[in-house]
Formats: structure tokens, C-alpha cells, sequence
């Protein structure tokens, strides 16, 4: 297993306070990473530490195999972003080729194929000529997905990709997530408010529990410890 | 009218005075609505207003110490779109209040000064705009910037996309969303203040936001959005000021009054075809 992802001592604020401290973990390709936390916890601070849009304050993220910032797809947390913008599915998929294209200013044929098969794999070929303001909650979630796919070389950071759906969209965005984990081998980072999902799905959690204090281990060994009687409430 | 007409076409006047009002107001009207395109979706659309009582300030000043408008102008109002993005940016402050704040002071600083020196007259030009008086500096100034803003929009157009639609996103993929604002901020800066000398500082924001609207109403791709707002932009600034000359109406509001019945007509089409699909 080739390591991807390793964080060291990562300490950040975020407003002048200390939200992460301390913090250490690492991922493999191919791993689906949970990470659980309260509100203001620092998940977002993270986050943007991984994306590199913000600068820890000290401590390393290294990423590993070859893999760009730019290369990471990512899926930002939920918005009304698409609610009254004129643009079609096949625009906003193709800006997520945007990263990898250093100052050329147009798209070349390739990177058009690239939108294309993530339309395809996400279901939502069929909607490319429609304006995003006319799709569900859930084909928006999906267009947005098949945007960081296209950005996305081998790891993917979702924050939050469930927030809004209803109960039939969200159990069908976690299937396409755990699908792209398992068959296209993508490596996931999900941040997520919902436990019991994550322990089933992923196979490493990240509990950003308290400021000094955070959790990294499989879902067995965060059911199994006293910070998760918290959460599941046993 | 009849006279209007013949008068319009004699030699002198049209290379005098009708020829440059023609070429530097089409290269504004395409500069504030490609912009627009980006500032209304951006919802920053009350910037261009706000910038633009700012330079009336700005002018009334420059006038009432004998200086160079332009020239105080310019530097003045970028400095004062760079705090107003920067305002919007901030969440702590709300930024349109920031902006009616900034905007009313600016106004009023310059009424103020104005009328306390006596000139009126010049000063009223730039709240009502003065196309037919546009000087060649004016006008080459006009030209420069439309052809900065047109190129930028040909050769940025897919990280212009990416900026407006979704910042966070765009700051993801390595796109320096920072430098894009500030690339707008300085470019609608100068595009304001050049508007405003021959729209008026009441009507330039509407050459701004006019077109995008208009083109929303019936436009599904932000390609489409662009390319139409642009399209109606210099149509309806053509016909209006058509319209001035013929029937001896203000240029500025006549230009104002066709975009709008754009929009009308745009948005009677939208839901027509809403309705049948």
C-alpha cells in the first residue's frame, strides 16, 4: 500500500483561536476516511489545510505518489450556489479540469472526454445541455461530484456531500461514493455529521473531538472507545 | 426631426462630435456589460453604483481645485473598489451598507464642495453624463480598456467561469481567486468613471446590470449569458442613442429606457417559452 496523504503535527487557527493542535494521521490509496467532529471543531480549518487555501501555522501535510494540491477533487460543502446561475451541467462539470491546466487558456479535446466520462459515470450525461438551476438537490450533488472527478487524479475531499438531501438521494450518494472508493479505486475524505453512516462506510475515522484531543483508528476501534459513546449515545 | 436627421449626417458634426460619442460609448457599453455579467452573478451589483457616486465625488472635487478629472478620478475610485471588495469579502461588515455608507459620503462631499464653490455646471455634467462632449483622450482611454476587458474575457473566459460560479471551488483548483478580484475590481473602476462622464453617475450601474438581466431571462449557459448581454448592450446603446438625436432627448436616459425595454421584451420571451416546454 502506497502512503498518499500524511499529516505531522499540524497545528492551525482559524479567527486568532487554535482549532487544531498537535493533530497527526495518514492515509493509503485506496483508504475512505471519515472525518467526525462538532461544529467549530476545525474540520473546515482542515480542510482548507489540505487544499492548500490556507497555511498551517507549523507541522507538515505531505502528500505522497506524485500528487498535486491541484490533483485533489474536491466537493465543497453545500450551497445555493447553483440555485439562480446561468450555466449548464457540461460548464460546471468541465471548470473541474481547471486546475491541471497551467495557463493554457482553453480546454483541449481531452480534457472535453474527461467531463464527458465523469458525466457519464455520475449519471448526468443527459442533463449536460441543462441549466443547473432546473436540477434536484441530488443531480446538483452529482454534477458537483462529476466536477471534482474531473479535477480528481487519485483522492477525493467531500465536505459534507449529504447536507440537503432527502432520505432516497443521500442513500444513493453514498452508494456512488462508496462505488468510486471501491471500483476506480479513489481514495475518499469525507467530512460528515452522520456516525452511523461513517462507521459503516469508511474504514479510518478521524474524530477532531476537543482541541488537544482527536481520534484516528478504524470505525472498530472508534466504536470501541470512550469518545464515541458521545456520538452513539451508549 | 426631419432637420434633426439632416443635421445629423452633415460631415462636420459626425466627425466632430458624433463619431467619437459613437466609438467610446460602444467600447464602455461592451466594457460594463461583460463586466456586469460577472459583478451581477457575483451579487456585487451595487458596487458599480456605489463606485460610481464615489467618482461624482472624486470630480466635483477635482473640478473645484482646477485639476485634471481623470486624473483624480481614476486613482480614487480603484482605491475605493478595492476596499468595497474587500468590505463584500469580509463577512463581519455587511457590504451593502458598507457601500451606501462609502457612496452617500462620497456624494455628498461632493454637492458639498461644489455648491460651496459655485460650479454647477460642470459638476451636473457628470451626474447626467455629457456622450456628445466626450474628448479623443476620453475616447482613446474608452478603446484601450475595451480591448483589455474583451481579451481578458476571449483568453480567461474558463477561469472567469470558474471564479463567478464558485470561488471556493476555483481556490481548490489552484486558480489565484484573489488576483481575479482585484483584476475586476481595477478594470469596473475604470470602466465606472469612464461611464459616468457619458452616462452620468445616476445611470451607469444600469449599464452594468441591465444586460446581464436581461439575458438571464432567457439564457440557460453562461456562454449564452455573456455573448447575449453583450449583444443587447450595444444594440440597445446604438438605438438609443438613435433615438436621442432624433427626438432631442437626453442620451444617457434614452440608452437606459431601450435596455429596459430589452429587458421587458426578454423576459416576456423566457416565460413563453417556460410555458411551452
Amino acid at each position: 500500500m502506497k502512503k498518499i496523504l500524511e499529516c505531522s503535527k499540524l497545528n492551525a487557527s482559524y479567527d486568532g483561536s487554535d482549532v487544531l493542535r498537535g493533530l497527526s494521521f495518514s492515509l493509503n490509496e485506496g483508504d475512505y476516511l471519515c472525518i467526525l467532529g462538532e461544529n467549530g471543531s476545525g474540520k473546515s480549518t482542515l480542510v482548507k489545510c489540505l487544499l492548500g487555501i490556507k497555511a498551517p501555522d507549523s507541522g507538515r501535510i505531505i502528500l505522497g505518489n506524485g500528487l498535486k494540491t491541484a490533483d485533489i477533487g474536491y466537493l465543497p460543502q453545500h450551497t445555493n450556489l447553483a440555485a439562480g446561475f446561468p450555466a449548464t451541467v457540461g460548464e460546471v462539470v468541465i471548470s473541474g479540469c481547471l486546475g491541471r491546466r497551467g495557463l493554457r487558456p482553453f480546454y483541449s479535446s481531452k480534457e472535453k472526454e474527461t467531463a464527458r466520462n465523469a458525466m457519464k459515470r455520475l449519471g448526468v450525461a443527459d442533463l449536460a445541455d441543462r441549466s443547473c438551476r432546473e436540477l434536484s438537490g441530488g443531480q446538483q450533488q452529482r454534477m458537483f461530484l462529476a466536477r471534482a472527478m474531473c479535477a480528481a487524479k487519485k483522492l477525493l475531499l467531500l465536505d459534507e456531500p449529504v447536507t440537503g438531501l432527502d432520505p432516497t438521494a443521500t442513500s444513493e450518494m453514498y452508494q456512488l461514493i462508496g462505488d468510486l472508493n471501491k471500483n476506480d479505486g479513489m481514495t475518499i475524505i469525507m467530512v460528515s455529521h452522520d456516525v452511523v453512516r461513517s462507521l459503516e462506510c469508511a474504514n479510518r475515522i478521524l474524530c477532531l473531538c476537543s482541541r488537544d484531543h482527536s481520534f484516528f483508528g478504524t470505525p472498530e476501534e472508534y466504536a470501541n472507545s470512550h469518545i464515541s459513546s458521545r456520538f452513539l449515545g451508549d | 426631426m426631419t432637420e434633426n436627421i439632416r443635421l445629423m449626417f452633415t460631415p462636420e458634426f459626425f466627425r466632430a462630435i458624433l463619431l467619437p460619442a459613437l466609438i467610446g460609448g460602444l467600447a464602455v457599453t461592451i466594457c460594463s456589460s461583460l463586466l456586469g455579467v460577472t459583478l451581477v452573478l457575483k451579487r456585487y451589483s451595487m458596487i458599480g453604483d456605489g463606485l460610481s457616486h464615489i467618482g461624482y465625488g472624486a470630480l466635483s472635487v477635482a473640478a473645484v481645485m482646477n485639476l485634471a478629472p481623470l486624473k483624480v478620478a481614476l486613482p480614487v475610485v480603484v482605491i475605493a473598489a478595492f476596499i468595497l471588495l474587500r468590505l463584500s469579502e469580509n463577512s463581519k461588515i455587511s457590504g451593502d451598507s458598507a457601500i451606501a455608507l462609502f457612496s452617500t459620503t462620497a456624494l455628498s462631499i461632493g454637492i458639498l464642495v461644489s455648491s460651496k464653490a459655485g460650479i454647477t455646471n460642470d459638476v451636473s455634467h457628470y451626474m447626467f453624463g455629457s456622450i456628445l462632449a466626450m474628448s479623443k483622450s476620453d475616447v482613446i482611454l474608452s478603446v484601450v480598456l475595451s480591448a483589455i476587458v474583451i481579451a481578458a474575457f476571449i483568453f480567461l473566459y474558463n477561469r472567469i467561469f470558474s471564479v463567478t460560479f464558485d470561488e471556493s471551488f476555483a481556490r481548490a483548483t489552484g486558480v489565484n481567486a484573489g488576483v481575479y478580484n482585484m483584476i475586476f475590481a481595477v478594470l469596473t473602476a475604470v470602466t465606472v468613471v469612464l461611464g459616468m462622464m457619458m452616462m452620468g453617475a445616476l445611470l451607469i450601474s444600469s449599464l452594468i446590470v441591465i444586460p446581464t438581466l436581461t439575458a438571464m431571462r432567457i439564457c440557460r449557459s453562461f456562454r449564452g449569458v455573456v455573448l447575449t448581454a453583450g449583444t443587447v448592450s450595444v444594440v440597445s446603446f446604438l438605438i438609443g442613442m438613435f433615438m436621442s438625436l432624433l427626438l432631442n432627448t437626453a442620451p444617457g436616459a434614452s440608452i437606459v429606457i431601450v435596455n429596459v425595454f430589452f429587458f421587458l421584451f426578454f423576459s416576456l420571451l423566457g416565460t413563453i417559452c417556460r410555458k411551452r416546454s
